[in-house]
């Protein structure tokens, strides 16, 4: 079955969103990552969508509900990367990613999350 | 694209003679999948990119389009989307007509208020959309059908 690819870098979870994702993969990300906080322990969760270039409802909805469970389990959940034109959107639509730490790339995102990346 | 099975009128609407005269192509897809989702974002996309819209109209019309064809699914028991070409003399359009033979929306009113849902989604897919694009229209009769129209215009 198709999956996005979680990577695990200490006590961090990294996770590079490349395709269009249709609902169904949406879904599957949001269990894998929610699965993967708990077996592996992590601390932070950095999802990169600078690839993406287009956020709807589902796939923000997805991204919220990933960081509230992600705050349960006690793990930091940082979006970085997000292109100009898709938060121009989501805005307008009427989404605002309440509760979603955000960072303008990996860099910024791992600093959030306490890691300095050298 | 065009298939037997989508020729036939889903639903009656006067939404599909929509600027009739302007019309310089119409291409029809299906709707059934999730899959069938992210194919009308990439054709639309494709679309817009050919018409020369900004990248951020067409990240609005593409997602507006994800948001109908969702709702086309999911309430309307799926159906097809037509992707119209227009020229109305002064400017280049790209349109979108989402037609479904479901139940209908009862109230269309509250169901273009932002948060209101009867699908356990954040109620953003109507209301929302109509803030993404130039032109937008809803024909809905109870256990016919409904038909959306969006329309983007190259500004």
């Amino acid at each position: 079955m198709e999956r996005i690819p979680i990577l695990r870098m200490g006590d961090l979870l990294l996770v590079t969103i490349q395709v269009d994702m249709h609902d169904r993969l949406a879904m599957q990300l949001q269990d894998d990552l929610t699965q993967r906080i708990v077996s592996d322990s992590a601390k932070g969760v950095l999802i990169d969508i600078s690839a993406l270039d287009l956020v709807d409802s589902f796939i923000g909805r997805m991204i919220s509900n990933t960081a509230a469970m992600a705050r349960v389990l006690d793990a930091r959940t940082v979006v970085v990367g997000m292109q100009p034109a898709v938060a121009i959107t989501l805005v307008e639509l009427g989404l605002t990613l309440h509760g979603v730490q955000t960072a303008l790339n990996v860099e910024k995102g791992m600093a959030l999350l306490g890691k300095s990346y050298r | 694209m065009v298939d037997a099975q989508t020729q036939t009128v889903l639903f009656e609407t006067p939404l599909l003679e929509h600027r009739r005269a302007q019309r310089t192509g119409r291409v029809t897809l299906r709707l059934r999948s999730d899959e069938d989702v992210v194919g009308v974002r990439k054709q639309v996309r494709e679309r817009a990119v050919a018409i020369g819209l900004s990248l951020v109209d067409q990240t609005k019309l593409v997602t507006a389009a994800s948001e109908l064809a969702r709702n086309t699914i999911k309430y309307g028991g799926g159906g097809e989307v037509h992707l119209d070409a227009f020229d109305d003399g002064a400017r280049l359009g790209v349109g979108l007509l989402f037609v479904d033979a479901g139940q209908g929306i009862p109230n269309i009113e509250s169901a273009l208020r932002d948060g209101f849902t009867t699908g356990g989604g954040l109620g953003l897919g109507l209301g929302g959309s109509k803030r993404l694009v130039d032109e937008f229209d809803i024909d809905s009769r109870p256990k016919e059908g409904t038909a959306v129209l969006i329309i983007k215009w190259k500004r």
